[in-house]
């Protein structure tokens, strides 16, 4: 039961981003951070899994089963793509738009929410500590806070694979743990395939159960954190020297460093 | 007494209580729609009072034939139309911003009437009808065809090019000019009687309405009002960026697509009847922001009846100015409009920074 991108091809125009890209068997109940300079095509990986793009080759398929054969809207059902773009200034809700996410899982027309959908919303509001925010427009709140409320929108729509584009980007340092906690503890307990994009690497050491290095449209290393980020693989994606240790609270810690400084 | 302590409320109890207010929001619309309408129809030369105007609007048998011409036949349509109108005009906007993500788009704008206007010149300068059979409809039928047909090439060439929304704005400003140059050009050629006719049609007028025209309004807004609150949930989804939309399992380019028709029919047909009015199409949207957000299940009616009330109150306006002098509606809009538009635009710029 597991999340499979196999022989990836993807190109904009002549210039090719992905290039044969494979990720392996990505299992359920799994957080796998996705690390990799700017511009190695983590995004364009990420709208290809999604089906928002339609790559020129190769296939994703979740538990056996390839989802470039679902309906756009069966395929939204099983995997849910966060952009990095939570920037939107609307006038909605946080409630309204964590809302929206969990109604465009339905069918049809109904202008009014179901109370099992009101329901999802106010739990999943509760679980991101977003109550005092739930009536605020968007377009009023911090960034951290809207990123909160973009990673209820995932989590509200309960779905089998969970694509995230930098989830912790504008969070502070508490708001990242308790965001990374509470996505890896989601993806545990629902079962979820969870793959996000992260570009501090003792956060992703922290927190993932596996960690894959993309470089040049195609994943170089994955597998363990402590095994893949000691892998001179980082070092020669980054053209950085990798300086790994346990801290005394047994948390695995990665300096990144500059040859010759 | 008990010290009212403030309820920790729930989310959900907070987004009923909001949800109460935009609803009595919706309702205190269509009050505010029924006084306008009365206002509208009570103005006008021959100085009739409101008392016997709304005698007659209630109790047509019982009142005095010349009244009953005066009300039912004269004032009634042009109040009416311009009720009509406005919420054609007001919903085309609403939805075009909507779906271009920018509050400046409407059928003015876009380059739409302008279309339509180069489309009645044609009928009038040399008497060209584009569909065939349109008798004494030609005028109207060429600013049909010719809106709808900009609303087609604004949306093809956008689409050619892969596409913004900001580009979409930018074709539109560019059809705007082509198509002023056009009629320029036509106005050019004409003769004095042409000219006049021409200028007439520019200006926009309520007082081409007729019974028939207000029918056929109404038919469309009863329809196109639920064709787009059907979709209410994806266009609320769009206002969070295509990618968030798409992310949701909403066909972005489709529901772009109908919407863009829709929006075209709801202003080719209220250009075709009565010229060119701008502006409405940004105000009255830009008003349902303000009141009652951007969920589209409430902004979208709240846009269209705060832009018929706006060109109702306009077009009593229009009437109280001279007394005795019915001013073209479109002269009053764009003065009240431009500087609208203007403190639109720098708020935006503002926001933006």
């Amino acid at each position: 039961m597991a999340l499979s991108i196999r022989d990836l091809d993807f190109r904009y125009g002549a210039s090719p981003v992905l290039q044969g890209l494979g990720t392996g068997e990505l299992p359920r109940g799994e957080l796998a951070a996705l690390v990799g300079p700017n511009g190695s095509g983590k995004s364009t990986l990420f709208r290809c899994a999604a089906g928002l793009l339609r790559p020129h080759a190769g296939s994703v398929s979740l538990d056996g089963a390839d989802l470039a054969e679902l309906s756009p809207r069966e395929r939204a059902r099983k995997v849910f793509y966060l952009s990095q773009d939570t920037e939107a200034r609307v006038a909605l809700s946080v409630f309204d738009i964590i809302l929206l996410a969990r109604k465009s899982l339905h069918r049809g027309f109904a202008l009014a929410a179901s109370p099992e959908d009101t329901r999802a919303v106010e739990a999943v509001i509760e679980e991101l500590g977003l109550t005092p925010f739930a009536s605020r427009d968007i377009a009023t709140l911090s960034g951290g806070q809207r990123q909160l409320a973009a990673i209820g929108q995932a989590l509200v729509r309960a779905p089998d694979v969970l694509l995230l584009d930098e989830p912790t980007s504008a969070l502070d340092v508490r708001r990242q743990l308790d965001v990374m906690a509470t996505i890896r503890e989601a993806t545990r307990r629902r079962g979820i395939v969870t793959v996000a994009a992260i570009h501090d690497l003792s956060l992703a050491a922290r927190f993932a159960d596996r960690v894959l290095v993309m470089n040049e449209g195609r994943i170089a290393q994955a597998g363990a954190p402590e095994n893949v980020l000691a892998h001179r693989a980082v070092s020669e994606t980054y053209a950085v020297g990798v300086h790994l240790e346990r801290s005394a609270r047994g948390t695995l810690l990665v300096e990144p460093y500059i040859h010759g400084q | 007494m008990t010290a009212a302590l403030p309820m920790p409320a729930s989310a959900t109890a907070e987004y009923r209580k909001r949800n109460a207010k935009r609803l009595k929001l919706v309702l205190l619309g269509l009050v505010a729609l029924a006084v306008a309408l009365a206002l509208d129809v009570s103005i006008g030369p021959g100085n009739l009072p409101l008392a016997d105007v709304l005698r007659t609007l209630v109790d047509p048998q019982s009142a005095a034939p010349r009244l009953s011409v005066i009300v039912w036949d004269l004032r009634l349509p042009i109040a009416l139309m311009a009720l009509a109108v406005g919420a054609m005009l007001g919903l085309s906007g609403a939805g075009m911003q909507t779906i271009l993500a920018n509050p400046l788009a409407d059928p003015f704008t876009l380059g739409v009437s302008a279309a339509a206007t180069v489309g009645a010149s044609v009928a009038i300068v040399f008497g060209w009808s584009v569909l065939p059979g349109a008798g004494p409809f030609i005028v109207t039928a060429n600013a049909f065809v010719f809106a709808l047909g900009a609303s087609l090439v604004l949306f093809f060439m956008t689409k050619l090019r892969g596409v913004s929304a900001e580009t979409m704005i930018l074709v539109g400003i560019a059809l705007l000019f082509t198509c002023n140059a056009i009629t320029a050009l036509l106005q050019y050629r004409s003769n004095e009687v042409q000219l006049t006719q021409i200028v007439f049609w520019t200006l926009g007028s309520l007082a081409r309405a007729t019974w028939g025209k207000v029918g056929v309004a109404a038919v469309l807004i009863a329809l196109a009002l639920p064709f787009f609150l059907m979709r209410g949930w994806a266009l609320t989804a769009l206002r969070l960026g295509d990618e968030r939309a798409e992310s949701m399992g909403v066909r972005v380019d489709r529901l772009r697509l109908e919407i863009l028709i829709a929006t075209s029919l709801l202003a080719a047909v209220s250009v075709s009847f009565v010229g060119g009015i701008g502006f409405i199409g940004l105000v009255g949207p830009h008003i349902a922001r303000l009141l009652v957000g951007e969920d589209q299940r409430f902004f979208l009616p709240v846009a269209t009846i705060a832009s018929a009330v706006l060109l109702s109150l306009a077009s009593s306006l229009s009437k109280v100015i001279t007394p005795g002098v019915i001013y073209p509606i479109g002269i009053i809009t764009a003065l009240i409009g431009v500087p609208f538009f203007i403190s639109l635009v720098m708020s935006i710029r503002s926001r933006a920074v």
